[in-house]
């Protein structure tokens, strides 16, 4: 039996703009850049979460929405804890992995670093955000050409059914040569808002 | 829940260009790892397809000039699939790809950079079969080539897809060794995975494709009767000191195939054969019962392949139940972490119905699946 998706919680990060469950809640400067915008969140959220600073920008990205979906969704630690996580993004790790390629192509200048080779991969962002909420449940990391939420929805769905999370921590989010865009929303089989492919686009595209 | 089967299947790799080349090749105890001058500032080993073999093969069924190594060897092993499989692609076929890091080559080679993108990878590999629907990119770390075979069985158990083409690879790059040397760990000597005397990994090129199905006529079926994919939690590059994300991944997939731990018969381990990680899969799989299940690490053949390694020895354990053989974990000698295990020392013949392969990486991910060999 397919089960039928509800919404807990959805959260859009794009443009320097903030918004849970559809409502604009932080609006900076278009023009800022994308370092400085998310230094201004970290310091008005007061994070106090020093591994941050570690982050490359797919991280901190994925890092901040998860934030803001998590407060918003006030959910159980407990179901927090089995909380499965399905991500995706068309760009992978490639906004890192060009600045990593840049530090071994000229040999005169070669300084292939550990800690930037750690984010060469997208799904480290499913890893920070399993640290910070102590997050073991089931992990997927997909890559596509645009968003595809008929893909995350069958593989959300499918992990229900099969028992092996009761709630998912579902997504988009890209970071690639300063664009970027993050969209995530958390489903489960009880929730505030049906589940249907028309809100999910409409809440997608309308930021 | 449908039964899900993995029918046909096919690696390319230094040891063959199909899957009985390389599990015979395995039962000699033969390796693809070999010392390379040209692919890192000094001398290195690695498993590495040579390109005039490959391009040899290739041009066979197309033209080897306008794809990427990579592109090459996946087509080439999915070529062979799509011909031994039962099915035929239809607009309920499943195109799966899984990858760590695709073509990343591209940024530094005389192809475009835009082919270091997944989908555009994808897309040639789509367009070369004539598949009907979007392809699936599964890009974890290196537990890609595993959870793909999760995500096909979990799409055809909830009739997403009749059927599905899972394929896997990754290259020797000089952006991964570069990336791994600067974490020293890459290993002086062909990898020893879970001896004493290990000092790190070696890396490997492969790709590896299988089908799958819930309709076969196979007397003897390989079924995936169990599965799980759950993170750390821990750290982002280091394993869980308790195995954490491996055990609760090994206890999903044993739940579900509602198998009690001494019914597997077989594990084929990650085994990287790096300090941190094979101590992590011994204390996990001592935490799930398993330390006195006959136990091997591929690696020592192969290479650590990435994205491809979950699926290549998801192949060449299901050749083990096939042929009723348990192999040599290649480069063991003492073993070298601090609890139990069963490590396969010799080739031999025993009767096998079960196995589960298991695999971890970056970002706390593991991925464990169970497959069991069904009579019909």
């Amino acid at each position: 039996m397919k089960k039928q998706l509800k919404i807990i919680a959805y959260c859009h990060i794009k443009n320097n703009t903030i918004s849970i469950n559809g409502k604009s809640i932080i609006a900076k400067d278009k023009d800022l850049s994308f370092s400085d915008f998310v230094k201004q969140i970290y310091k008005e959220k007061q994070l106090a979460y020093p591994k941050f600073f570690k982050m490359d920008n797919l991280c901190k990205l994925a890092f901040l929405t998860s934030e803001f979906l998590f407060e918003a969704a006030k959910l159980d630690s407990k179901i927090i804890k089995h909380t499965g996580i399905v991500l995706s993004n068309s760009a992978s790790s490639l906004d890192t992995d060009r600045k990593y390629q840049d530090t071994i192509t000229d040999k005169d200048n070669y300084f292939p670093s550990p800690a930037v080779f750690v984010y060469t991969l997208a799904n480290i962002m499913i890893g920070e955000i399993s640290i910070r909420h102590q997050i073991k449940g089931e992990n997927a990391f997909f890559v596509s050409e645009k968003f595809n939420e008929t893909l995350i929805e069958h593989y959300a769905s499918s992990l229900i059914t099969n028992k092996k999370s009761s709630h998912i921590l579902c997504g988009w989010v890209d970071m690639d040569n300063n664009n970027y865009d993050a969209f995530m929303y958390l489903v489960s089989e009880e929730g505030l808002y049906n589940y249907s492919k028309k809100i999910i686009k409409k809440t997608y595209t309308q930021n | 829940m449908k039964d899900v089967f993995i029918t046909a299947n096919t690696i390319i790799s230094p040891l063959g260009f199909d899957s009985e080349a390389n599990v015979s090749a395995i039962a000699k105890e033969q390796s693809g790892i070999t010392l390379h001058n040209n692919i890192s500032t000094s001398p290195c080993y690695a498993s590495i397809i040579d390109h005039k073999k490959l391009d040899d093969a290739f041009s066979k069924i197309g033209d080897s000039k306008i794809f990427t190594k990579l592109e090459k060897m996946m087509i080439l092993s999915l070529q062979d699939t799509i011909s031994q499989a039962s099915f035929s692609i239809s607009n309920k076929t499943a195109l799966i790809i899984a990858s760590t890091k695709g073509n990343i080559d591209a940024l530094n080679n005389n192809f475009e950079p835009e082919r270091a993108y997944l989908p555009v990878l994808a897309h040639k590999i789509k367009e070369f079969f004539g598949f009907k629907t979007e392809p699936i990119i599964i890009s974890n770390a290196c537990v890609s080539g595993i959870l793909a075979i999760a995500v096909a069985k979990r799409f055809l158990q909830n009739d997403y897809y009749d059927n599905a083409f899972v394929v896997g690879g990754d290259i020797v790059s000089e952006f991964t060794l570069s990336g791994f040397q600067s974490f020293q760990a890459i290993s002086k000597k062909p990898c020893q995975p879970f001896s004493k005397h290990r000092t790190g990994i070696s890396i490997g090129d492969a790709a590896a494709s299988v089908a799958i199905t819930t309709d076969t006529s196979e007397r003897e079926a390989i079924q995936i009767i169990g599965d799980g994919s759950c993170n750390d939690a821990n750290h982002i590059s280091g394993p869980s000191r308790t195995g954490e994300g491996l055990y609760l991944s090994i206890i999903s997939a044993l739940k579900e195939a509602n198998l009690k731990p001494e019914s597997i018969d077989y594990i084929s381990a990650h085994g990287t054969a790096t300090a941190f990680n094979d101590e992590m899969e011994a204390i996990a799989f001592n935490r799930a019962k398993l330390e006195k299940i006959p136990l091997n690490s591929l690696k020592g053949y192969y290479g650590h392949t990435l994205g491809a390694s979950g699926l290549l020895e998801s192949i060449v354990g299901i050749h083990s139940l096939k042929n009723n053989m348990l192999y040599k974990s290649l480069g063991m000698d003492e073993l070298g972490v601090t609890m139990p295990l069963n490590i396969i020392e010799n080739t031999t013949k025993k009767e096998l119905k079960t196995f589960i392969k298991t695999a971890s990486g970056f970002g706390g991910c593991n991925t464990a699946v169970i497959f069991k060999k069904v009579k019909q």
